[in-house]
């Protein structure tokens, strides 16, 4: 009886916690998108530069890497929890596909199946330190952020490792530079790269995966209420270990187009990158304290952080204000979406 | 309320951690972080300097010369870092060398001078990124009568005497006037700069523009941007300024890390052959885009040479000699003209 009523209770406020997330993160993705089309907008106007095909092919490009860390750790945000091992796993990924292709010989699919591996591993261990063993999200990402950067310096031996180039033998052959950078789909003048179908690609797959599987219905329920869902004979600690596992999946496919972009894994790279996709998936409407978020929402908060910065330097405008404005923009985003939350209740 | 807790529970653990790592960083890192970085040298090298070590500790007191850098895993510090151990090696003296991730870590290079002072070595050798928030650790060291040495960049104290560096002003100054000749004196010019507080990095930039806006009057400057020498940072604001400015003719890249970042912009936008690229520093892309022909050519300090005076002038200053005031290690330009000499190749690393 104690039991049903528990089950009953739960499903209530699983729904509860359902409607609110309909209606709360409808609103802020209206009010992202809506400043996302006035960045745009005002840019515009500042600089006859800013809306040109290049230039806008040049951000998506820029947002690339972060909204695919952004994608990730929004199904970690959802569960109540944190990332901060993103941009030291995103190098470690980078150097383990590097040093597997250039140092071991391997093909260059191989290198990137190593990728996404060391990015899942790096995940599921974080994953079962957080629900095994119990600790905090914060501190458990914050030693898996140490221990990486620390591997990814062992591992390249703090050097740079590069990619095998084209050759003047064989310049057409098709080198690991071409997966972020390669020539996608030409629109008369206007190439778009392949980094930008990858990062479209995970978009996809990521509200698929939000939306329509098991995983995401429990992401939300273990976010809203983790006892309840773990009462209601939820496996809790087996899916929140899979989903910091396919956060970290998608940390090494950043991996991937970070070093492809670069032509080489620079170790010395990555940490600061996790507080930019934090930020972005936080404009973007998703809460920290779990239980609500979207995909698109993350998305266009990735957007935003990108065109900002695009577009501040396009304006010519000195770096420590850029800076500045950026950290406003968060700020105001996050007190907004707090100001409506309040107005609810 | 639980995210409370959880937030002051990770904060406390956070500072504990710190404490801990503090701590133990200031007795038993130093031997270990010798003989790891040893041990990363050839095996040779290794075992004389055990043989050394040993020899010292029974006789006088061993010298020890802390060599706290700007960096460690990029090429250029690995570079200095060789020629430090060089001359550690030839003068009977041993050596740490550390440094932080990146150029904007002023706090954790000041974590690190003060473990070195700790150690109360001999001398210390210091390439500041803030010379002013060294200050207290310089004040600290004159009282202890421990000699410091700058490198890389100037130390800007009374305190440290003798500093070995390249002439950054006056090497970014040869950087602009090769710029202006290969542009034919006119048109616009950007630059991609790695820091904003650094010494040598203000250097780099204002010796150009300086440069530039001196002595080539049909030349514009353009709003320096800056990228932390990360390479994907620097590669957005190159983009940033070819997309604002279509007629730009030229771009300085200050640092390894700028310069990479110019040249993957270019070559994203497709606009190799029509921007003139100059850099600074040497490393893998810059070699690659010279022997291409997507840059025209670089700057280069000599790395191996400013970490083996900086340990040579540490020991003269121990032992109570004079060193001059600035010991310039030098820079040299080099192109697809000059590149395979052996003095070139001498000073460029990959």
């Amino acid at each position: 009886m104690a039991n049903l009523n528990i089950l009953v209770n739960q499903e209530k406020t699983e729904k509860k916690g359902l409607g609110n997330f309909l209606n709360g993160t409808a609103a802020q993705k209206v009010l992202a998108f809506a400043a996302l089309i006035i960045l745009f907008i005002f840019f515009s106007l500042a600089s006859e530069f800013f809306l040109t095909a290049n230039n806008v092919i040049s951000i998506i490009l820029a947002t690339c890497v972060n909204g695919i860390l952004a994608l990730g750790v929004t199904f970690i945000i959802i569960t109540g929890g944190i990332d901060l091992s993103l941009g030291t796993v995103m190098t470690f990924s980078s150097v383990m596909a590097a040093v597997s292709i250039s140092n071991w010989g391997l093909p260059l699919w191989a290198g990137c199946i190593i990728a996404v591996v060391t990015g899942a591993f790096c995940g599921c261990v974080t994953g079962t330190l957080i629900s095994k063993l119990k600790l905090p999200p914060f501190i458990a990402t914050l030693g898996m952020m140490m221990v990486t950067k620390g591997l990814s310096l062992v591992i390249s031996d703090a050097a740079p490792v590069y990619f095998p180039d084209k050759t003047p033998e064989n310049p057409s052959a098709f080198v690991f530079r071409d997966i972020a950078l390669g020539n996608g789909i030409q629109f008369g003048d206007v190439v778009i790269p392949n980094a930008v179908w990858i990062f479209l690609a995970m978009i996809v797959i990521a509200s698929i995966i939000l939306n329509k599987t098991k995983l995401g219905r429990y992401d939300f329920a273990i976010g809203s209420n983790e006892e309840a869902t773990r009462l209601s004979g939820v496996n809790v600690n087996a899916w929140k270990i899979a989903i910091y596992t396919l956060g970290g999946a998608f940390v090494g496919i950043a991996g991937i187009v970070m070093a492809s972009r670069l032509g080489s894994a620079q170790p010395a790279l990555g940490q600061g990158y996790e507080l930019d996709a934090i930020a972005a998936v936080v404009i973007g409407g998703t809460s920290l304290s779990g239980g609500s978020g979207t995909i698109l929402g993350t998305v266009i908060g990735a957007f935003i952080m990108s065109t900002l910065t695009n577009g501040l330097k396009v304006m010519a405008v000195p770096q420590q204000w850029q800076t500045v404005i950026i950290g406003g923009v968060l700020i105001v985003s996050v007190l907004l979406d707090l100001m409506r939350r309040k107005q609810k209740n | 309320m639980r995210i409370k807790k959880l937030l002051v529970l990770g904060l406390s653990v956070a500072m504990a951690m710190g404490v801990m790592t503090g701590c133990s960083t200031d007795k038993p890192a130093p031997k270990d972080e010798q003989k790891t970085e040893t041990s990363k040298q050839e095996e040779k090298t290794e075992e004389k300097v055990e043989e050394k070590n040993e020899e010292k500790t029974e006789g006088e007191a061993e010298i020890v010369i802390p060599v706290v850098s700007k960096g460690f895993q990029h090429q250029f510090w690995q570079a200095v870092k060789m020629g430090a151990e060089q001359a550690a090696e030839e003068l009977g003296v041993s050596i740490t060398f550390e440094g932080p991730e990146t150029e904007d870590q002023i706090d954790k290079q000041l974590e690190m001078l003060q473990a070195a002072l700790a150690k109360n070595p001999q001398a210390i050798c210091l390439a500041a990124l803030d010379s002013k928030a060294a200050t207290p650790y310089l004040e600290q060291a004159d009282a202890a009568g421990i000699p410091v040495i700058g490198f890389d960049s100037g130390v800007d104290s009374p305190i440290v005497k003798t500093t070995c560096a390249t002439d950054n002003y006056a090497a970014a100054a040869a950087a602009a006037h090769k710029m202006a000749e290969l542009i034919g004196g006119e048109g616009k010019v950007g630059l991609v700069v790695h820091g904003q507080t650094s010494q040598s990095a203000k250097d780099r930039r204002d010796g150009f523009m300086d440069t530039m806006k001196n002595e080539y009057p049909n030349i514009t400057v353009l709003e320096p941007q800056y990228g932390d020498g990360d390479h994907a940072k620097s590669t957005e604001a190159a983009k940033a300024i070819i997309t604002a400015n279509p007629d730009v003719k030229g771009i300085y890249g200050a640092n390894e890390g700028s310069a990479a970042g110019v040249i993957n912009a270019v070559k994203e936008l497709n606009q190799v052959g029509k921007i003139t690229i100059v850099g600074f520093d040497s490393g893998k892309i810059m070699i690659d885009a010279i022997n291409s022909g997507v840059a025209a050519g670089s700057i280069t300090q000599d790395p191996v040479g400013i970490g083996y005076k900086a340990v040579e002038a540490a020991y003269k200053a121990y032992k109570g000699e004079e060193n001059p005031e600035f010991i310039d290690t030098g820079f040299k330009w080099f192109d697809k003209t000059n590149i395979d000499t052996p003095e070139i190749q001498a000073v460029i690393y990959e």
